[in-house]
């Protein structure tokens, strides 16, 4: 579960990114976090992945509070969340087997582990067929659908998605968007940043819309302000 | 998490080599610097112990006045033997003095003059640490009479101060030079970890732990510290026994005895892979640290 409560943030810039944030994202909930730049987006996923903590305000996410979460609980607390980026964030030099071993190695999975999960994470992406292939061979929606194979290889309960779809024609998108969709059916929480209106009013989910650091609205569908 | 050491050695040789003509380079210079660091140690090392034979001759005489019985005289030298800080004593008669003398001086007239009556029986006296000398001299002067005794203090200082300033510089030759090592080796890591800036990032964001990033750029400044010592080790070698070897074959310098190699190729081998060691590791640590913050 991800809570909010009250949360500002401020950067050391004089930046105010929040103003009283509260936001309560249930397990198993699928979530579209909308907004113009400079919304606050950006911060709360920063925010939701330790990266930076809070001015004020408490935030907890799995069972972490991040307001005062020490150094040593932060690889945990990463390991309970998948991340996906507008712009893949894959190794170029290494095959699509290999960023995925890659991301289990790095938290100690063992090689047995690793053999036998990748084969079913790169089919429940369909990509089973492209393990040998490097990140340049593969289309835009390939690569990020590599990305969210990385995302999920270690089992998380809560994907974040930052702009998935940025970089990926209207069709791609839509397989994005699939494919986030069954893995939320599969029990995996999904906290998805877009600000696509017609793809997230495809999916009649819960939306929450961000202006000005502040939640100005929170239903389903883009307009449910 | 256990420490997956052959993952960790295959990413840091991997690491030597994505940069293998850095990694030449810093070898190259860490060589040097620890040959340098070698050479003085080694220097050092040969001095103190030249220092320690000359130190080890250098001697208190107390003379014992003509009047002394042989009781007396014995019982002089059983007390000064008692003192703090006195090795041995030795007692050397009127006789084994003039011998002495007359073998020493060049002077024919005074040769041929020499009588035993010209000299008084002294006791030698060795000491145990230079640097107390002139208490053991007072001491000893308590027991013969003030006018008795000969100490050259101005001898004493001299082996001290040598010694103590060829330690000092030697030691601050180290330390500058372990400084730049480290410095150099860092670099070349850090040269690693900013190419590998991305990696890191991704390993950080599903939850790699700290040491699990850090090990494979230890491991790579390890491997390039104990490559560079046993380099610097083989070179020390055979500057070493070539330098010995001229000193031995030099009749100018033959009051120099240096150590055989064979002698130190043990520790000196272990300092180098310490020093290597140290270099490397802390090298690679220094270099990973900015790249951990987030």
């Amino acid at each position: 579960m991800i809570r909010l409560k009250d949360v500002e943030k401020e950067y050391e810039n004089g930046t105010h990114a929040l103003h009283g944030v509260s936001l309560t994202i249930e397990d198993g909930e699928f979530v579209f976090l909308v907004g113009p730049s400079g919304s606050g987006k950006s911060t709360i996923i920063k925010l939701l992945t330790g990266e930076i903590v809070p001015s004020n305000g408490r935030v907890s996410v799995n069972g972490f509070n991040l307001s005062n979460i020490s150094d040593r609980q932060i690889p945990l607390l990463r390991r309970s969340i998948g991340v996906i980026f507008q712009d893949f964030r894959l190794i170029e030099k290494k095959t699509v087997y290999e960023n995925l071993s890659f991301a289990m190695r790095a938290v100690g999975a063992s090689p047995r582990a690793i053999r036998s999960r990748i084969p079913y994470v790169l089919e429940l992406v369909g990509l089973e067929n492209k393990a040998d292939q490097y990140p340049p061979e593969l289309s835009g929606g390939e690569q990020q659908r590599v990305a969210i194979a990385r995302a999920l290889v270690n089992n998380p309960n809560t994907i974040i998605a930052d702009e998935p779809t940025g970089n990926l024609d209207p069709a791609r998108s839509l397989e994005i968007m699939r494919l986030l969709n069954r893995i939320n059916e599969l029990g995996t929480t999904v906290v998805i940043v877009t600000h696509e209106r017609d793809l997230v009013n495809r999916f009649h989910k819960r939306v929450v819309l961000l202006e000005g650091g502040y939640v100005t609205g929170d239903g389903v569908g883009y307009d449910a302000k | 998490m256990k420490h997956d050491f052959r993952y960790f050695l295959h990413e840091g040789v991997d690491n030597l080599f994505s940069h293998g003509f850095m990694s030449f380079a810093t070898i190259g210079i860490t060589v040097a610097c620890l040959l340098v660091m070698g050479t003085f140690s080694l220097v050092t090392y040969n001095a103190e112990i030249l220092l320690k034979t000359l130190e080890s001759e250098y001697e208190i005489l107390a003379f014992i006045d003509d009047g002394s019985t042989d009781a007396q005289t014995r019982e002089f030298g059983a007390r000064i033997e008692r003192l703090p800080n006195v090795k041995s004593v030795s007692l050397i008669t009127r006789e084994e003095a003039t011998a002495a003398f007359e073998e020493r001086t060049l002077d024919d007239y005074m040769r041929a003059n020499l009588t035993p009556d010209m000299f008084r029986d002294r006791y030698a006296v060795f000491v145990d640490d230079l640097n107390l000398v002139n208490q053991t001299a007072g001491d000893v002067r308590a027991i013969v009479g003030e006018a008795n005794v000969r100490v050259d203090e101005d001898i004493a200082g001299g082996f001290i101060l040598v010694r103590n300033v060829a330690s000092a510089v030697s030691l601050a030759m180290i330390a500058i030079l372990l400084v730049v090592t480290v410095f150099i080796i860092s670099n070349t890591i850090r040269l690693t970890t900013f190419d590998r800036r991305d990696e890191i990032a991704i390993m950080k964001m599903v939850g790699a732990t700290n040491w699990f990033i850090r090990w494979p750029f230890v491991y790579e400044g390890f491997l390039l510290g104990l490559l560079s010592a046993f380099l610097a080790f083989a070179l020390q070698w055979l500057v070493y026994a070539s330098v010995a070897k001229g000193i031995a074959a030099a009749d100018t310098l033959q009051f120099l005895n240096i150590v055989s190699f064979d002698h130190i190729w043990q520790p000196v081998a272990a300092s180098f892979a310490a020093a290597g060691m140290v270099i490397g590791v802390g090298g690679s640590l220094t270099a990973i640290r900015r790249f951990l913050q987030v």
